[in-house]
């Protein structure tokens, strides 16, 4: 059973439903959008690029250095507050940019209070801080992104464990020397799969850049869509997109370098001590960091709710409360599960084709996820026309099977979350050695034995980050919720949806607050977890 | 085994989820079941929609989502959807679901009679059912009524530094220039919002209330806002230092966009979507749709709510809405040339 060749139905039928969307926008070449093309071009396809270039560039190394930072602290110092901010730096993950970006507008345009309290101070005629601007996007993103990158290299500085820092130390190196000659490379795959995580978010993303009226790749397609009404064209930027997007996946596949990492023994570690103004230095420095990415947001959604009130909260508002909370569980199960398989399925036969077309999956997470869920749509009306209704034999008076159906709309979750959920539950198993496998086989244990009895208790810490992440991930994704629900299905995204397209913020707070509060109990149990 | 309780917790939410939708997705809708795609607002709409329901015993039940996406939606079905009418908030979106032959024409002397001629598709294809009027709001502290005239005079170099916008990429401020092509041609309507970018104080603004706001708090003296977002923020602070003022009362008018409604094509209930319609251009429906969002009704028999009424009447632009849609994406395509972002 080990080598046989089912393994491999997985990854072709995960590849299948990634690349049929995909395939749709690729269709979008038949006919060439010529006028759209030369307009973009003379009015600013420069700008557009060197924007997004400029995002990429910027939250690139912010996460990294705020992640980085932040989980070498937690992971391997000691210093006071520390296990407090362990679990707590990685709370902005339960943060949906689209909340983030219309707090930050709230508190940071010429009429909040943070600027008008800085024109009490220096003068109407100061300058300020502007933060619809290429630095304040970045930041913006950065700050509810770089929990990807932090709980990555936490979890690999954690499993390095002292012994190598140790060895580097007793050969000479200094502490500096010592974590950037061998700690840093050895969490170097785990840190460039976190930033590769945020890149994807982020050139994907559509609610900051629209709240901040900055133009990317991202707005260009909508443009195309909504303003000329050309959803060709819209498709054909959004393949250009796809085609960065695999760039930085080759780039991705070659900054991870070949080092593979197996389990080490957690035991025994002592941290290195920062004691009297270092460990203040540090403490602050996570503090302000958790206060800006978590606390300020947050507060404000609360002041905000106070403000509205509670009247939104009837038993509809529970409802949707239920339904992003089932839709999101469903979703994280199925999407594991899946992964579980295509992780298994890699390591049974290996082969650098099958490497390959799992990495392709990675493609569902970085299409914006208007476009993603139209492909999905269009793909899925095709099925429903060519192939389910000529199956139950009565055309289209069956109506809408796929279409319109809880299914799809998992599916489309499916296709954009793959990659957040196979990420964990892959480098869980490439910790486990494969010697164990061996050892088990050769005492007489059969697959499934060797399965439920060492796999499976080995990868529950991966599986769990795994699900966690796909849930907070689907029950905050707004556009393909929107586009492919069922009748009657809203959720609190829906909600906040509704409400900020009408500018109203501050009656958005209450599902964003919800949302906020429902992604944090996952958030914190996964912490947790991983600290046992 | 420590997996077995998210596994539990996974199987029963499943259970849970198949049988409430097998509760709520009756196979095939009763010919009583309404459905309708709507680009307005849950919160705009439920309330009419609940009350056609206790009138009529006719059950509606719709998805709520941008134009955009539901008209791709609505041309994906096909002959398939189930989808009786689609609600949009712009004539633009509804002329374009029009011209891609997903509405169809209703023949009804209700809806001739209730809406205005303008306000409607030359072909009855889709029918206005609130209209929005988009307008200059200015700073009672700063601006004096008597200097303003016009749209086109926002460009004036007395506003230098003063003016603030909406993004160009908001379909509102599409229709605005796409209709002042229409009347003024191309060339005349590229020097005026070329000459509003001159005059901005700061880049254009996401949305109408924040514009607002940033007048208030001094970085701008005056700005372009759909009345209702006034009125909201009038509903909330009635001392605020803004006022409203009618721009082109001596020529073609203040701009006015619709949020309407139109039959698909593929319709399941044509006959009952067109009476929810019929009823919806009615008297008493009329100042409930409009009042609920400070609007103004398009039946000239109901008046507005009392807040908006006290903005006096102004006289507007009588060109038809369809304009904005043919001209959406030669406005969208002026104002990028312009800079206007």
């Amino acid at each position: 059973m080990i080598h046989s060749r089912w393994w491999q139905l997985p990854i072709w039928m995960m590849a299948a439903l990634v690349l049929m969307p995909v395939l749709v926008i690729l269709l979008s070449w038949q006919s060439a959008q010529v006028e759209v093309w030369q307009h973009l071009v003379a009015t600013g396809l420069s700008r557009l690029l060197s924007n997004t270039l400029a995002l990429m560039l910027g939250v690139g190394i912010t996460v990294t250095l705020l992640g980085v930072s932040l989980a070498w602290l937690t992971a391997v110092c000691d210093f006071p507050g520390r296990r407090w901010f362990d679990w707590a730096l990685v709370l902005p993950l339960a943060m949906p940019t689209y909340v983030v970006a219309f707090v930050a507008l709230g508190l940071m345009s010429y009429s909040g209070p943070v600027l008008t309290a800085w024109r009490d101070l220096f003068g109407p005629r100061a300058w300020y801080p502007e933060i619809r601007s290429t630095p304040g996007v970045i930041l913006v993103m950065s700050a509810v992104l770089y929990p990807y990158v932090y709980m990555l290299a936490r979890s690999a500085f954690l499993q390095q464990g002292r012994t190598l820092t140790e060895a580097a130390r007793t050969l000479g190196r200094g502490p500096w020397a010592s974590f950037i000659q061998v700690v840093l490379p050895m969490a170097r795959p785990a840190i460039v799969a976190g930033t590769a995580l945020a890149l994807m978010e982020a050139l994907a993303d559509f609610g900051a850049v629209a709240v901040f009226n900055f133009d990317t790749f991202t707005t260009a397609i909508y443009k195309s869509w909504f303003g000329f009404f050309n959803l060709q064209a819209a498709a054909q930027l959004a393949s250009l997109l796809l085609m960065f997007v695999a760039l930085a996946l080759v780039l991705e596949q070659q900054a991870r370098g070949r080092g593979k990492v197996h389990q080490h023994s957690l035991k025994c570690q002592d941290r290195i001590r920062l004691s009297g103004l270092r460990g203040l230095l540090a403490c602050i420095y996570c503090l302000t960091i958790l206060l800006l990415a978590f606390v300020v947001p947050f507060g404000q959604l609360i002041i905000w709710v106070s403000k509205t009130g509670l009247k939104a909260l009837d038993e509809r508002f529970f409802q949707l409360v239920q339904h992003t909370f089932l839709l999101g569980m469903i979703s994280a199960v199925v999407i594991c599960l899946t992964a579980l398989a295509v992780a298994f399925g890699l390591r049974m036969r290996p082969s650098s084709w099958m490497t390959n077309l799992t990495r392709l999956t990675a493609l569902g997470y970085a299409l914006p996820g208007s476009v993603l869920a139209v492909g999905i749509m269009i793909a899925f009306a095709f099925l429903d026309r060519a192939v389910l209704w000529p199956l139950f034999g009565n055309g289209a008076a069956a109506g809408q099977i796929l279409l319109g159906s809880a299914a799809a709309l998992i599916t489309a979750y499916g296709i954009r979350f793959f990659s957040v959920g196979l990420g964990p539950v892959q480098s869980g198993l490439e910790r486990i050695r494969p010697q164990i496998q061996e050892v088990a086989h050769s005492l007489g244990h059969s697959q499934w034995q060797v399965m439920r009895r060492i796999y499976l208790p080995l990868l529950a810490p991966g599986l769990m980050t795994a699900l966690i992440l796909v849930l907070v991930d689907v029950m905050k994704e707004m556009p393909a919720t929107l586009l492919l629900r069922p009748f009657g299905w809203d959720t609190l995204a829906v909600r906040v949806y509704e409400m900020t397209s009408e500018g109203e913020w501050q009656r958005a707070a209450l599902p964003a607050l919800t949302l906020v509060l429902i992604s944090l109990v996952p958030v914190i149990i996964m912490v947790r977890r991983s600290r046992q | 085994m420590k997996l077995s309780l998210p596994a539990l917790a996974a199987l029963c939410s499943l259970t849970a989820f198949l049988t409430s939708c097998s509760d709520k997705q009756p196979s095939a809708p009763a010919a009583s079941t309404l459905t309708v795609y709507s680009e307005r607002v849950e919160h705009l709409i439920k309330p009419l929609f609940d009350e056609y329901t206790a009138q009529t015993g006719v059950s509606i039940r719709y998805i709520t989502d941008g134009a955009g996406p539901l008209i791709t939606r609505l041309a994906n079905e096909g002959e398939a959807t189930p989808a009786d009418l689609l609600i949009t908030v712009d004539a633009g979106n509804l002329w374009q679901a029009a011209e891609m032959g997903l509405l169809r024409s209703i023949d009804s002397p209700i809806l001739e009679e209730n809406v205005p001629a303008h306000l409607q598709s030359g072909d009855n294809q889709w029918f206005g059912l609130s209209a929005r009027a988009r307008t200059i709001v200015y700073s009672t502290e700063r601006v004096k009524p008597e200097e303003l005239s016009t749209y086109e005079a926002l460009g004036d170099e007395k506003w230098k530094g003063r003016l603030c916008l909406r993004t160009s990429k908001k379909v509102y401020n599409q229709s605005l220039v796409a209709t002042m092509i229409n009347t003024l041609g191309v060339e005349a309507t590229e020097a005026i919002v070329k000459s509003w970018v001159a005059n901005l104080a700061t880049e254009p603004y996401s949305n109408d209330t924040v514009a607002m706001e940033a007048v208030i708090a001094g970085q701008c003296d005056l700005t372009l806002v759909n009345t209702y977002y006034f009125g909201r923020m009038q509903a909330e602070k009635p001392d605020v230092p803004l006022a409203i003022f009618w721009p082109n009362q001596d020529d073609r008018g203040v701009h006015v966009n619709i949020s309407g409604a139109g039959v698909t094509k593929h319709a399941k209930h044509p006959q009952e979507a067109q009476k929810l319609l019929e009823w919806l251009s009615t008297e008493e429906a009329q100042y409930k749709f409009a009042e609920a969002n400070q609007e103004y009704p398009v039946n000239p028999k109901s008046k507005p709510s009392p807040l908006v009424q006290a903005w006096g009447t102004f006289k507007a632009d009588l060109v038809n809405v369809e304009a904005a849609g043919r001209l959406q994406a030669e406005a969208v395509k002026l104002m990028d040339r312009a800079g206007y972002r």
